[in-house]
């Protein structure tokens, strides 16, 4: 149950690596900011560093990387690598774009909680963003 | 109007409210000889004359069937000149380079940058010994190559006259594109190494340097399938792109350039996407426009100035993952619109495209579609076949309207750079993708395999996985190049393209100096940047 003040859920979309297809990741921050939530767009070209440091002075409940490169299997984990390591270990991580379903268990093993290939439904993502961050809210 | 109500009164509802496009054009229920031109002499013509809007030959097809042109590229150069091989064999006609992320954005390959992006989106190319590998066993005295590089296209061209060069092959005679268009990289496709002014300097050193040393050249691709890739309408498609052009015109006859000696080998690149219709109208329009434009406004007087002329890509964006052979007609729709609409150069997309870069089986069933459109279909038979259909004429007009709505909208602003600065195009784009994405997701727009009609249990397609061995090859490959080298004649031609960057000097003859040498890209783009500096967007969504 959300207090009434609760905050606004804050979520980083981010745009990993030289990878310049930004379509899917601003329909998402738009979508996700029109159904209430702050959202942080990191814009194009970030390294893992960048991300991970966003993540953290923007105190990010989830973060949604993009990434339509084909170098997602060494983004990702690097990623997740750098969150683990100083300490943020509860940030609702989702993986978007070209990935090819054998790659998807891997990630999840990463701790990547949900990957959206192409053709995933725009409210389907929102809903299960809102879902895991208010879960993470519940738990503190 | 009339027609809907009769309709109606006889009892036939139509299925929906409105029809349109799916940029969103309306649609009427008939189109009769009041939509056609009003004076179809001067208002359409022929093809091969002014306003050349059936076409910019005339005999078309007949007299010559597009180029078969499969975009291509991954790994290294060993793999692609493979690949290169396999698509000539197979009945491609021309050549089309695909590189890789570190090399459209100007990094080598062992940059801290290039981690994990190696050979992935296409070939990695860091020197001239990469391109001479590239290009082994192909004369490029007889074939075209059309290269997909922006930002540092200066260099690759460099490297592609030096690999001419050694073959033998004077620049006079190389013959191809590379695409050079650098704002729609700020707009759509988001490879950049420079600020604006500087990249803009560049395109017109390139403009310059081939219309003196390349005849059979095109120094830039002006393109909008990138701008309709990332969301854009046909329309917007269309404007942008053409505004884009007239940009570069613009600036070639700042820099003291006839336009008779340079606009002949300006070349388009549009997309072919999945309204069939629309499609046609846009490509018809778009000769209309720029034919006009380029006698009226910029003061052509060549027919072989006013003449667009264009290669096509199959909507990349229109591919879907779910059921991917549903993809194969989708392709083929697409190209058939292209063929229809005249264009000059076309590449099919595979049907395996939506997740990874294409098999050998896939791309082959996508040249073959190609084969069965020039030979089998009756297509290729005569020019604009289309030509005086009602409903093609006035959505032509209609399109061309459109485009003129959205000049006049940017001149508002300041021009197409100054439009740029201010985001115009960049929130059209956001704004046009996030209705599409709303219509698809409430089901107002079908796709196919993704919102209806759909499989519960996908079988797998068995995709092309690139070897993450192919990074450390390729690093290796570079490390091989900086060992080979004279160190002493890098670091001078360095330095004077360091110099001349500072200068107004047309920039190819240090750019192929260093080239020579074994200048790496990602040094002569560095190097560049210390003059230039580099650009970072604030993106709008």
């Amino acid at each position: 149950m959300e207090a009434a003040t609760a905050r606004k859920i804050r979520v980083v979309v981010a745009k990993p690596g030289l990878d310049g297809h930004d379509r899917g990741a601003k329909i998402i921050a738009r979508a996700l900011r029109d159904a209430g939530m702050e959202v942080i767009y990191t814009g194009l070209h970030q390294t893992p560093e960048q991300i991970a440091e966003t993540v953290i002075q923007e105190d990010a409940d989830a973060v949604g990387l993009s990434i339509l490169s084909g170098a997602h299997m060494t983004l990702v984990p690097r990623v997740v690598e750098l969150l683990k390591e100083q300490g943020v270990d509860d940030v609702l991580i989702t993986v978007g774009g070209t990935i090819p379903a054998d790659d998807v268990p891997q990630l999840q093993e990463l701790g990547v909680a949900a990957v959206f290939t192409p053709g995933a439904g725009t409210d389907e993502i929102v809903e299960f963003i809102r879902a895991g961050a208010q879960e993470r809210h519940a738990r503190d | 109007m009339a027609a809907k109500q009769s309709a109606e009164r006889a009892g036939r509802a139509e299925r929906e409210a409105t029809f349109s496009t799916i940029s969103g054009q309306s649609i009427e229920p008939l189109y009769g000889p009041e939509d056609g031109a009003t004076d179809p002499a001067t208002d359409i013509g022929r093809p091969g004359s002014y306003p050349f809007t059936r076409g910019p030959y005339e005999s078309m097809y007949r007299g010559r069937l597009w180029t078969m042109r499969q975009f291509a590229g991954f790994g290294t150069v060993e793999e692609t000149n493979e690949r290169f091989h396999y698509l000539l064999g197979h009945g491609q006609t021309g050549l089309s380079v695909a590189f890789d992320m570190p090399t459209l954005m100007g990094y080598d390959s062992d940059h801290a940058r290039s981690l994990g992006e190696v050979g992935r989106e296409g070939v990695a190319v860091d020197s001239l010994d990469d391109m001479e590998q590239l290009f082994d066993g192909i004369p490029l005295g007889g074939v075209t190559t059309s290269m997909t590089v922006n930002a540092p296209a200066a260099i690759l061209l460099a490297f592609y006259v030096l690999v001419g060069e050694k073959q033998g092959v004077p620049a006079e005679e190389l013959g191809g594109t590379i695409q050079t268009d650098i704002l729609k990289e700020y707009i759509a496709q988001k490879e950049w190494c420079f600020p604006i002014e500087p990249a803009m300097r560049l395109v017109t050193d390139m403009i310059e340097w081939c219309s003196q040393n390349m005849p059979r050249w095109h120094p830039v691709s002006i393109s909008g399938y990138h701008i309709r890739e990332a969301g854009s309408t046909a329309q917007q498609e269309l404007a942008f792109t053409l505004k884009d052009g007239f940009t570069y015109v613009e600036r070639a006859l700042e820099r003291g350039l006839d336009i008779d000696d340079f606009a002949p080998r300006l070349s388009f690149f549009f997309n072919a996407h999945i309204d069939f219709f629309e499609e046609i109208a846009k490509y018809r329009a778009a000769r209309r426009i720029w034919a006009r434009e380029m006698r009226e406004t910029y003061g052509a007087t060549r027919e072989e100035s006013m003449r667009l002329r264009f290669h096509a890509q199959t909507a990349g964006v229109s591919l879907t993952a779910q059921q991917p052979l549903n993809n194969v007609v989708r392709t083929s729709l697409e190209a058939l619109s292209a063929v229809l609409g005249g264009t000059q150069s076309l590449h099919t997309n595979s049907f395996d495209e939506a997740l990874a870069l294409p098999t050998e089986e896939a791309v082959r069933v996508a040249l073959r579609t190609q084969q069965i459109i020039a030979f089998e279909s009756g297509a290729s038979n005569t020019p604009d076949p289309l030509g005086g259909s009602w409903f093609v004429e006035r959505l032509t007009d209609e399109m061309e309207q459109a485009a003129y709505e959205y000049f006049a909208r940017i001149d508002e602003l300041g021009g197409m750079v100054e439009a740029i600065r201010r985001d115009f195009p960049q929130r059209e784009i956001a704004d046009a993708s996030f209705e599409y994405q709303r219509r698809v997701d409430e089901r107002r727009q079908i796709v196919v395999g993704v919102n209806d009609f759909t499989l519960e249990d996908e079988p797998e397609t068995p995709i092309l996985r690139i070897d993450p061995a192919l990074e450390g090859k390729q690093v290796d490959r570079l490390q091989t190049t900086r060992a080979g080298r004279d160190t002493a004649s890098v670091e001078a031609a360095l330095a004077d393209l360091r110099r001349a960057a500072a200068t107004d000097e047309n920039l190819m003859p240090p750019i192929i100096e260093a080239a020579r040498a074994r200048a790496t890209e990602g040094e002569m783009i560095a190097a560049m940047q210390e003059v230039f500096g580099t650009y970072t967007e604030s993106p709008v969504f």
